[in-house]
């Protein structure tokens, strides 16, 4: 508990905590102090002077800025004094002078901080008879985000957010005085990852978003909250929605996680949701085309379908892959079903692009996002959390920036927290345990002292498909081992994969972080009866048994292994072999146009559930509008062929499979819906209580790629690329930076390329074709490729290439 | 009494030469800052104390005492704020242009004080020529070992570097100027918490003094504090550069102790009002001051004391007077129209109140006012400045946008008939009277 200081507000005594700004402290003992620059969330700068107060000082009355002032044992403070509300009404009089009142036509209108302000402290008199300054309107600032200059009450809020909270410094004010304006620089559009929170804390309709822009008025929205699931952090949203149709996510201020904060692909991923590409009824194959069929027909000759591979070769002939899309309810009930329906541990939620799930799902001592706030060092080794992972970009870049944390980056690129990292070490692709073998024998002394620390957080993963799954676990384990206290945040990207596997979507794992081990299944045998005892096989080994013909039908659940699996040939010849395949989904991909039948599922906001965060921290998703035709919830298309198959799972609603995980499932015990609206409204962080039964010891398996001659080849992804929910979403769509190679101007000239340059890639996995983009800051004799862009290469995991400039 | 000169008597006795580094040791220049290296610390404040030198930024406060404040942390500071940009105010100009050397012993003995390293002449953008100079003056002093390392055959370190502005009157505000150095926007800081003297350029301690407050202090410590204090027989210690220009018939800078009147000033250092006209009104210390009038403040004395006293001040020393030809809705838009233009932004109340201010008065004086628009300009004032107090209450950060009040407090108080005139002509009354002047 903070020491508490005794002010006085408004003749009101009152206990605040010391060094608490005035504003802030007034406001948490119910006394709102009007205000526009002021945020919650940023340093201050006392630019607007809404919030004028008089303060009994030694020298008299001061009138002072609330939002600057900390209090102090005695203060007296006058929020609505004549001085104090004479200079609140004059600031909003000045500020309105020069605004365009177009409230009528304005996105903010109904929900703008000016307008409220206006009415609570304003002078409710315009006496401006002068001309209003005008600036030509709107201009795009980005490829999202539109500025209306002459709504702009410069306050700060937007060029403080992308200078300090996201580190994208591309706005500034321009000029001076009353031709001050908020502007970027000529030639460098604002293309932060982050703009859309721009949107969201402008006082005013300065910054408006192209998805929402004129889209509705704000009394017309019907709001939920929820999380959204294109962050592993699963940020806390509200959805906005008019007609059943989404319009907008905004940040919720969760102070576990996004402090309100969302990327852009969170913000404003939902347009696939109304996509008019979007499955509406069962499709099956009638040769090379798919024909529509009744819900009642298609789960019959599934369920058929299934049992004749069943009853001929077993469960283990069948396989699942998918589930992490959804929720920990969806991810359940496929788990369940696997097991119970099909017989068979072959499940995975993964692609083969990340780490092994036991480590993943039950790694001893796992950090919590928190834990970053009051870590004496970070360590990064693993993916570019800017591109990847950007609300934990957001965080660690405030542990380091403002909280004083040592921050110890490790990847083989540019990195998005390159300037704010005390130690950076790159290595060539491949090269991953050679470096780590030179920093256990102490060859970077500045990073073993930095490890050393009594608070340590290692957020691990793969910074690159040649990285292999191992290497992360080898680096939690250097890191245990400098610090035994040390707390470890294994990586992996994708939705809700945190939630599936904790339901038990892999072959080595049950709901509720328990192990399949061949020793018995514990509480699942009670609850679910007999299951195979041994584990299965995951994704990569399915697609080789698959082409061996050993697993012969496939059920793929919001997956598209196509474009996710790393190893194209392998994927293709597996989808190529198999005897049968059903997929649930929300759209056509180019794995499941060869299934034999494509069920339509709901997708996000249009079903309730829960879903389980990068640190373990289950939280609510709600439901805003129907789903479109016949689209149903995955767990009832699950339970139907089940039921069909035989075996029925007794499951008979969202809320009712969320009651059996919250019984069954060792660490869900207690996190049930009601528990999470009720009790603990910031989510549940599992276990509530006691242990979980799966404590994985990071283990250094010292087994993958190694560096080779030639180019490096470091591929990863972005925060846009081609799958399927994005290529849906007609704003986020053009902002994939498509099938490029970036490469060092050194190796651009030994290669005799220049930028736009068609170049041919190989590798001992694939090849493809790819536009050269030259980059000072690209590490040399590397080359990097976003994963999964529209007509990108397909290279594998190889961690050398070759390139070539293609002919025309 | 004629005021002995101190800060520009080598300019005035060597006119040719005086801003030569062989003129200036000739005479005596740089025994000073050498001397001042013997000194601690707490023996050079006490002395500057006990001097009663005052700031000639505008402030007029104790430099002493400023030193006093400087905040144990190191590295410190020292910046010269040369970026004089006060309309009417060019007596720093004379200084560096003519004797640079003066002041870069004034540096020298000002960062020794302050045990700074480190020491920055941020000079006015438009000031090519005195930047020139005090260029070379460095040059010549780094060349003698007067600076650079182990200054004067000490193991003292001490840099100067001349930065130029870029043209804003804002950064003559010293932590609007430290922004400017540090390369941000030209914008004053939050006091507090950023105080120089505790968190100043690059958030460490920092001293800023104006030009012509350290070009006293070789003076200083060579007549020794007490002899300094009793220079001149005015509470206000030492002499004091007052640039006097505008309707007077001898405009110019001249060094002169306070205590003499308004009256002194300028009928007779001045010669008073040419071609036979009236005085109409005149700005006691730069653009920023409320102005004075004949009837009320011809016969008070100049002194910061008084001056404050009658509800103005002195501020950068610089005099503009006014004659009876002189329309005042005029002087008073072109005075609102230089605040509104250089403001910096960052406030609401004087981004949007100076240049509504502009509007109304260019409105008025074009023939299209209004009855209310004086009380409106008051109330729109108000909003800047509550009550209309002076020293203001602001409601802004830095009191530029306050300053900017001063002529139109002129209007209320002497020239309202003035600005009813122009209301009821629809236009200006002086400008047939401009036209034959």
């Amino acid at each position: 508990m903070p020491e508490l200081v005794r002010i006085t507000i408004d003749g009101r005594e009152v206990e605040v905590p010391a060094g608490d700004l005035l504003i802030k402290a007034a406001q948490d003992q119910g006394t709102y102090i009007p205000r526009f620059c002021w945020h919650e969330r940023m340093r201050p700068v006392g630019m607007c002077r809404m919030c004028l107060v008089e303060v009994e000082t030694e020298r008299g009355k001061a009138l002072v800025t609330a939002c600057t002032y900390p209090v102090a044992e005695g203060i007296s403070v006058e929020t609505s004094s004549d001085v104090a509300r004479r200079s609140q009404e004059a600031v909003l009089e000045f500020l309105l002078a020069n605004h365009p009142l177009d409230c009528p036509v304005c996105d903010k209108g109904g929900e703008c901080p000016l307008q409220d302000q206006a009415l609570s402290h304003g002078p409710g008199e315009s006496r401006f008879v002068e001309i209003k300054r005008s600036f030509e309107k709107p201009i795009p600032i980005s490829d999202l985000v539109l500025l209306d200059r002459e709504r702009c009450i410069l306050c700060d809020r937007c060029t403080r957010f992308s200078d300090e909270i996201s580190g994208d410094p591309l706005i500034q004010f321009l000029d001076r005085g009353n031709k001050t304006e908020v502007n970027t620089f000529p030639d460098h559009p604002f293309s932060s990852y982050f703009s859309g929170n721009t949107v969201q804390i402008c006082p005013v309709g300065a910054l408006t978003a192209r998805p929402y822009r004129f889209r509705a008025r704000p009394w017309d929205l019907a709001e939920v909250e929820s999380s959204s699931l294109f962050d592993t952090a699963h940020p806390r949203i509200a959805i906005h929605a008019s007609q059943n149709e989404v319009l907008r996510h905004q940040g919720v201020d969760h102070d576990g996680i996004n402090h309100g904060w969302l990327s852009d692909k969170a913000r404003f991923g939902f347009q696939y949701l109304g996509s008019e590409e979007r499955l509406t009824r069962p499709l099956i194959r009638r040769g090379s085309d798919f024909e529509e069929i009744g819900w009642s027909e298609a789960l019959d000759i599934v369920a058929d379908r299934l049992g004749l591979i069943k009853g001929e070769g077993g469960g283990e002939a069948l396989a699942v892959i998918g589930g992490a899309q959804g929720s920990n309810e969806d991810a359940y009930s496929l788990s369940k079903m696997a097991r119970v329906a099909l017989g068979t541990n072959n499940v995975d939620c993964r692609m083969e692009d990340t780490l092994a799930s036991q480590f993943l799902a039950g790694t001893v001592d796992r950090a919590r996002i928190d834990d970053l706030d009051d870590a004496d060092t970070i360590l990064v080794w693993g993916p570019d959390l800017k591109e990847e992972h950007p609300t934990l970009y957001l965080r660690v870049r405030r542990a380091a920036q403002d909280l004083g944390a040592t921050l110890v980056l490790v990847h083989p690129w540019a990195n998005g927290l390159d300037d704010r990292a005390a130690h950076k070490l790159t290595y060539r692709p491949g090269g991953g345990f050679d470096l780590l073998a030179e920093v256990q024998a102490g060859r970077h002394p500045e990073v073993s002292t930095a490890l050393g620390a009594d608070k340590v957080v290692a957020l691990v993963g793969m910074a690159s498909h040649a990285d292999g799954p191992h290497l992360a676990e080898a680096v939690a384990a250097l890191a245990r081992d400098a610090a035994a206290s040390a707390r470890i945040l294994p990586l992996a990207g994708r939705a809700n994969t945190y939630g599936a596997l904790d339901m038990g979507l892999a072959p080595d794992l049950l709901p509720g972080r328990v192990g399949i081990d061949g020793s018995g299944n514990g509480w699942s045998d009670d609850a679910w009866g007999p299951t195979p005892r041994n584990p299965g096989k995951g994704t990569g080994e399915i697609l080789s048994s698959l082409i061996e013909g050993d697993i012969r039908g496939l059920l793929l659940v919001g997956a598209d292994p196509l474009r996710d699996v790393p190893h194209p040939l392998l994927t293709a010849d597996a989808l190529r072999s198999l005897d049968y395949a059903v997929s649930i989904d929300l759209f056509l991909n180019d794995s499941n146009r060869g299934a034999d039948v494509v069920l339509p599922a709901l997708g996000f906001a249009e079903k309730e559930g829960t879903a389980t965060n990068v640190e373990g921290r289950v939280q609510k998703l709600n439901k805003i509008r129907p789903g479109p035709g016949q689209a149903r919830e995955d767990w009832s298309i699950i339970e139907d062929i089940a039921t069909r198959m035989g075996a029925p799972l007794g499951l008979a609603s969202a809320e009712g499979i969320n009651k059996e995980i919250s019984t069954v499932a060792p660490v869900y015990q207690g996190i049930t819906w009601d528990h999470l609206e009720w009790d603990s409204p910031d989510g549940a962080l599992a276990p509530l209580e006691g242990s979980s039964p799966l404590n994985h010891i990071p283990v250094a398996l010292v087994t993958g790629n190694r560096p080779g001659p030639g180019l490096g080849l470091h591929i990863s992804r972005v925060m846009y690329d081609d799958g399927v929910r994005l290529r849906h979403s007609p704003a986020l769509r053009p902002l994939a930076p498509g099938p490029v190679a970036m490469i060092h101007p050194d190796d651009a000239a030994s290669l005799q390329v220049a930028p736009g340059d068609r170049v041919t890639l190989r590798t001992e996995h694939g090849e493809g074709r790819a536009v050269v983009v030259v980059d000072p800051a690209a590490t040399p004799r590397t080359v990097r490729i976003p994963f999964n862009q529209a007509d990108g290469p397909r290279l594998g995991t190889a961690p050398v290439v070759s390139v070539e400039k293609a002919g025309t | 009494m004629k005021t002995p000169l101190v800060v520009t008597r080598r300019m005035t006795e060597h006119p040719a030469d005086s801003h030569t580094i062989e003129r200036y040791e000739a005479t005596g220049g740089y025994s000073q800052a050498k001397r001042a290296l013997g000194m601690t610390r707490e023996q050079l404040v006490e002395e500057v104390k006990t001097s009663g030198l005052l700031g000639r930024g505008g402030a007029a406060f104790s430099t002493g005492l400023k030193w006093s404040f400087l905040a144990e942390e190191r590295p410190s500071y020292v910046v010269i704020n040369a970026d004089e940009s006060e309309p009417g105010t060019f007596k720093d100009r004379q200084l560096m242009e003519r004797d640079p050397h003066q002041m870069v012993e004034g540096t020298i003995i000002t960062a020794v004080a302050n045990q700074a390293h480190l020491a920055f002449i941020y000079v006015r953008g438009e000031y090519a020529k005195p930047a020139r100079r005090v260029q070379k003056a460095i040059e010549e002093a780094y060349a003698k070992g007067y600076l650079g390392s182990g200054i004067f055959g000490s193991d003292y370190e001490l840099d100067m570097v001349v930065h130029l502005g870029a043209g804003a009157y804002i950064c003559g505000e010293e932590t609007a100027l430290i922004n400017s150095l540090e390369g941000v926007r030209g914008e004053p800081r939050l006091k507090p918490p950023y105080f120089p003297a505790a968190k100043g350029l690059y958030m460490k301690p920092t001293i800023v003094n104006n030009v012509e407050t350290v070009s006293n202090l070789p003076h200083i410590l060579a007549m020794g504090a007490e002899g300094y204090a009793t220079l001149t027989p005015s509470e206000d210690s030492g002499t004091f550069l007052m640039s006097l220009s505008g309707h007077v018939a001898r405009p110019g800078n001249y060094e002169l102790h306070h205590g003499i009147t308004w009256r002194e000033l300028i009928y007779e250092t001045g010669g008073g009002i040419p071609d036979g006209r009236e005085l109409k009104a005149w700005i006691p210390g730069g653009a920023s001051a409320p102005w004075f009038v004949p009837d009320r403040h011809l016969d008070l004395e100049i002194t910061k004391e008084a001056t404050n006293a009658a509800g103005s001040m002195l501020g950068s020393g610089a005099i503009i007077v006014v004659d009876d030809t002189t329309c005042m809705v005029r002087a008073t838009e072109r005075i609102v129209r230089f605040f509104a233009h250089e403001s910096c932004g960052q406030c609401t109340p004087c981004r949007e109140g100076t240049t509504w201010l502009e509007q109304v008065l260019r409105r008025i004086e074009d023939g299209m006012g209004r009855p209310v628009d004086l009380a409106l300009m008051l109330d729109v004032s108000d909003g800047i400045s509550v009550g209309l107090d002076w020293p203001p209450k602001m409601t802004t950060i830095c009191p530029l946008g306050p300053s900017a009040i001063s002529p139109i407090l002129a209007l209320r108080d002497y020239f309202s008939d003035e600005v009813q005139e122009h209301v009821r002509l629809g236009g200006c009354p002086f400008r047939e009277v401009r036209a034959h002047a």
